[in-house]
């Protein structure tokens, strides 16, 4: 492991401030993400700002209805909510999908965002990897790619996203709310929070350097079932082959691109009266694999369709 | 040399057992002080004064050498204390043309600039602290020139050769008699390179004291290693003291030992100073052990009534270049169904990879895999209900060799596990019991696996107080054997477990093999039986021969040892006593154990009958087992706990080899994809369903005085097959290639 300073943040303000003027600064807060990434050299920040103190874990309702929950709330804790489960229900199947017991009680809800691909090539130093060495090279797209990408990708990546939580944060229409160095707060759409690939995988959100995310906002929850399918080789402590979240008419993917998958062809022709089968093979025309994870295509539509079925029975039982 | 006969004529305290400690469910000997993490492990030991961290650098290629060597930033790093490459290396003995289990060599770290596996050390940095060591390993400035590589395993088929010094087992003929069965099966298994993934990395804190080195390490075979460091530095065996008091798991990876120790052991002796080096979970997957892959063709001729005639396995397999470890695949089908004619054998891919070797169950783990399916394959061709086929082909002598079992219950084991699991609601149709979202199926599968008995060494010492301490180069792996012995002694000398102290994992105390084969509960047991016998024996002497001793005169053949009391008739006093009295400074007996003379005239195994219940979502491919039952038969049970315990270790392990475990090799790299615990999948808690291991009454004083075997390999041997005959059962479909991951289901599936 590599020398660095490591603070604790007394405010979100000065937080900001402290990391957008230190190149190579990282937030921490659970750490457990980054620690790993630390100890294999993939991250090697200078500064580390610990903002896990900082009181930003409440989960609040908001006057339009909604929950406003802080950057800082554990999965544990978000998951655990009494208003996530009975009106955010595919919140709380997703948070408790991934990682284990021990690891989503330290994972925050800022920190679940932004946590980095499971990508085997980027965990292996001695592999080509333009995520964790711009330039160097995609040591999947020609390799063992089982669980690479099948929306989005690009020759310089392929790497899926691993987060369970914004998949379903992405079927909810979740906003995501920023602190600025400058001071500016900001709020948008979480599914403009990642990118893809493109020529640079490296970057992999569209917040500026030292931009601090410090909550998530959920609107009122859409009518009609909520429901979450992981798919995954084996039964907990496992990254997704790929993943479903329906909530109402909304459906996103997981596991499947290098953000979580906003399904716009799904949904606009279950909006035109598709059916869910049609839906997803509409969505899976802009799919296309790397080699090994075909089966990726085959399994999300056998298994998207199922999801949606089962949300609406549920929403028609409410 | 003791003969069978002398075993079995022989009574003694274990098979007595009056106390009623041998085969009870006593809890761990060293339980509470692993739970409270208070058990030190090799790297947590505390050194007598402070110590240096090691760091080492692994080749980023698989075939090449080292070309240029830059540690000039790493030295000037901080902390930094020392360096080594192969250019400047200390000297050490010289390795040997080829290494085996048991013969002590020497293992050179840093040997040359050749790199014969993608994640060789190739350097070590030690510092004052680990952060700064492993800081400054990054900055060893390494060139590499790769050679051709060959570790694509699947495509150097027509390189494989025949294992050095084996040759194929044909009895009868085989080509025939398949030709001429009405009912064949032909079909090819693949099983994967699985790594031993222990929980403890291989550690070592090494210091020296003098010429005198001492080296806390993990390993299974206690002298073995102490003897090849020894050699490996150069000094008398004498002068290397090696402990191994805890292991946090072995499965045959630690039967050897690596960079770690030697390393230690050199730069504390560099340095005078305690040196402690450990592997990261990423070395451990390429610098030590795997169990390599094999592809198993597996031919079955039967009658139309089930009676096989023709039987088959042919294995090939791979090991590094300079290895000759070869996964006998197929070795166990030799014991386990009559047919007529067999024909079994092995070929061997030499492949630029890491060093294969033995890995839990080697051979039976990856060949159950195959034949197993086999079986259940050809009995829904026949219409014959799978057990019922097992037992239609059950062997009354061993069909290899004309040799009578020991004792074979294994059709018991089927039978009483058909019953208990429910065996006869099981729906021969495949797909046809739905439970929601999932399609449930049951299997079953035979298990076998081979008993040995090795020489070893034990004693025991009787103190003023009455205490009975068990020493003994022994370790204990996970596998109980610190309690078993506590047991032995206990029952032996009749005092309560509570005054047995176990003192193993020592080069200084009697020497045994150590953990491996499951052999060592039966090893390491009789050794330490014959220890308690020739104690008993020696308490006996002085006390008949002590006027102060109410036992004084005899007769000596009808003495007793109870709760701590020995009498004869009604004059009886304390242990401690008379020990008090004769032998304040203690008494020590010693003891061994030998394979009898002629305990190869009998076809000695463990056996077993899983059954297994699965669940598979035929939507996502997904398969959860539901539960799983395991009755075997393996000898006297010395404890019910720790036995079952690797018992349903063993089964979860073939759930594992079944549906999630394997890592691959990029063929550009020859490097393995998985390199840590949360992409190399193990099951979890939530894989398992209900799990229950039954161990059948079985006394087979044929094995050794104590009538035990071992249980340590058994439960993972069939345990996959009869998850993957569940799997056809609930959606009739097979998947020949293991792991049995959804992709590969789903695409049988579709």
């Amino acid at each position: 492991m590599r020398p660095f300073t490591y603070e604790r943040a007394l405010d979100a303000a000065s937080a900001v401030r402290v990391a957008a003027e230190t190149p190579g600064a990282k937030f921490i807060a659970g750490g457990t993400n980054l620690l790993d990434l630390m100890k294999l050299e993939i991250e090697q920040p200078a500064r580390l700002i610990d903002i896990g103190k900082l009181p930003m874990a409440a989960i609040e309702d908001t006057p339009e209805g909604g929950l406003r929950i802080g950057s800082m709330a554990t999965n544990s804790h978000v998951a655990a909510d009494a208003r996530v489960r009975s009106r955010y229900a595919v919140l709380t199947q997703a948070i408790v999908a991934g990682g284990s017991g021990q690891l989503r009680n330290k994972a925050t809800t800022g920190g679940n965002l932004l946590q980095r691909t499971r990508c085997a090539y980027f965990y292996d130093t001695t592999k080509p990897c333009n995520k964790r060495q711009p330039g160097s090279g995609c040591g999947a797209l020609e390799g063992l790619n089982r669980n690479s990408a099948i929306f989005g990708a690009s020759h310089a990546c392929i790497a899926t996203h691993p987060s369970d939580m914004a998949v379903a944060l992405a079927a909810l229409d979740a906003r995501v709310e920023t602190l600025s160095p400058s001071g500016k707060v900001r709020a948008f759409p979480i599914i403009e929070l990642h990118r893809l690939p493109g020529e640079t995988p490296d970057v992999e959100t569209h917040l500026i350097p030292g931009e601090l995310i410090t909550a998530v906002v959920l609107p009122p929850p859409p009518p009609g079932g909520q429901i979450y399918r992981k798919v995954r080789d084996r039964a907990s402590y496992s990254a997704g082959l790929a993943s479903v979240a329906v909530a109402g008419r909304n459906v996103a993917l997981g596991a499947v691109a290098h953000k979580p998958w906003r399904a716009v062809e799904a949904e606009g022709a279950l909006e035109s009266g598709g059916s869910p089968a049609e839906a997803i093979a509409a969505e899976l025309k802009g799919a296309s694999d790397n080699g090994r994870n075909g089966f990726k295509i085959n399994l999300v539509s056998r298994l998207v369709p199922v999801a949606i079925e089962a949300a609406r029975q549920q929403g028609n039982g409410a | 040399m003791s003969s069978v006969s002398d075993w079995e004529a022989a009574s003694n305290p274990v098979k007595e057992n009056r106390a009623g400690i041998i085969g009870k469910a006593v809890d761990r000997y060293e339980g509470p002080l692993k739970v409270t993490g208070t058990a030190p492990y090799a790297y947590e030991v505390q050194p007598p004064s402070p110590p240096a961290y090691g760091a080492m650098v692994s080749a980023p290629i698989a075939h090449g050498r080292i070309t240029a060597v830059d540690t000039a930033a790493a030295e000037a790093s901080p902390g930094v204390l020392l360096v080594w490459t192969h250019r400047n290396k200390p000297t050490q003995g010289p390795r040997p043309e080829r290494y085996d289990f048991f013969t002590p060599s020497p293992r050179p770290a840093l040997e040359s600039d050749r790199v014969h596996f993608f994640g060789q050390q190739v350097a070590i940095v030690v510092a004052d602290t680990l952060e700064n060591a492993q800081a400054a390993a990054a900055l060893v400035k390494l060139e590499f020139e790769a050679d051709p590589q060959a570790v694509d395993f699947r495509n150097h088929y027509d390189e494989a050769v025949q294992p050095p010094g084996e040759s194929d087992v044909e009895i009868g003929d085989f080509e025939a008699g398949f030709a001429a069965s009405p009912v064949k099966i032909d079909d090819v298994w693949r099983t994967p390179l699985q790594n031993h993934c222990q929980m403890e990395p291989c550690a070592t804190t090494a210091w020296w004291e003098g010429d005198q080195c001492t080296v806390h390490t993990s390993v299974q075979m206690v002298r073995f290693a102490q003897n090849s460091l020894a050699e490996t530095l150069m000094v008398p065996h004498k002068n290397v003291r090696l402990l191994t008091r805890y292991v946090g798991g072995g499965f045959g990876g630690k039967g050897s030992f690596y960079e770690d120790l030697v390393l230690a052991a050199l730069a504390a002796r560099e340095l005078g100073r305690p040196v402690k080096l450990a592997f990261s979970r990423q070395q451990m997957m390429h610098g030590t052990v795997h169990r390599p892959a094999t592809e198993q063709r597996v031919r079955l001729g039967a009658t139309a009534d089930g009676k096989l005639t023709a039987m088959s396995i042919m294995t090939i397999t791979h090991c590094d270049r300079r290895g000759n470890f070869t996964e006998h695949a197929s070795n166990f089908a030799r014991s386990l169904y009559a047919a007529p004619n067999r024909l079994t054998g092995h070929r061997l891919v030499r492949l630029d990879l890491p060093v294969a070797s033995a890995m839990r169950a080697p051979g039976e783990a990856s060949g159950t895999l195959g034949l197993e399916v086999a079986m259940d394959e050809l009995a829904e061709k026949l219409g014959i209900d799978p057990v019922e086929l097992r037992i239609l082909n059950e062997p009354e002598v061993d069909p290899e060799n004309g040799r009578p079992f020991s004792i074979r219950q294994l059709v018991r084991c089927m039978r009483e596990g058909a019953q208990l699991f429910g065996w006869d609601k099981r729906n021969s149709v495949p797909g046809q019991v739905r439970d929601g979202r999932w399609l449930v199926g049951v299997g079953m599968a035979a298990a076998i696996r081979g008993n040995f008995l090795l020489p070893a060494k034990a004693s025991f010492t009787v103190d003023a107080m009455g205490l009975i301490t068990v020493r003994q180069g022994m370790t204990d792996i996970g596998t109980g054997t610190y309690t078993v012995l506590a047991q032995i002694a206990a029952e032996t000398l009749g005092v309560p477990l509570g005054d047995v102290r176990v003192e193993i994992g020592d080069s200084e105390l009697p020497p045994a093999p150590g953990s491996g084969g499951q052999f060592g509960a039966a090893t390491a047991g009789s050794a330490a039986l014959d220890a308690g016998m020739n104690l008993r024996q020696a308490i006996t002497e002085i006390a008949v021969a002590d006027p102060a001793s109410p036992l004084f005169g005899g007769p000596a053949e009808q003495i007793t040892f109870q709760d701590g009391v020995i009498a004869i008739a009604n004059r009886s006093e304390r242990l401690s006593e008379l020990i008090r009295r004769n032998r304040p400074e203690g008494l020590t007996a010693e003891g061994e154990i030998r394979p009898a003379a002629d305990s190869s005239k009998w076809s000695q195994h463990t056996y077993g009958a899983h059954y297994v219940e699965v669940g598979v979502d035929t939507i996502t491919g997904e398969v959860r087992t539901r539960r799983m039952l395991g009755v075997f038969a393996a000898g006297r049970i010395l404890n019910w706990k720790t036995a079952r315990s690797q018992l349903t270790g063993g089964m979860i392990w073939g759930v594992g080899s079944a549906l999630t475990e394997g890592n691959a090799v990029d063929p550009r790299y020859g490097s393995l994809i998985n390199q840590d615990l949360a992409s190399y999948l193990v099951p979890v808690q939530a894989d398992i369903g209900d799990v229950e291991a039954i161990m059948l009454d079985e006394v087979d004083d044929k094995a050794n005085p104590m009538g035990i075997k071992g249980v340590g390999e058994l439960g993972i041997s069939g345990a996959g097959a009869a998850v993957a005959n569940a799997i056809y059962n609930a959606c009739g479909v097979r998947v020949r290639d293991y792991p049995i991951t959804p992709d590969k289901l789903l695409a049988a599936l579709s």
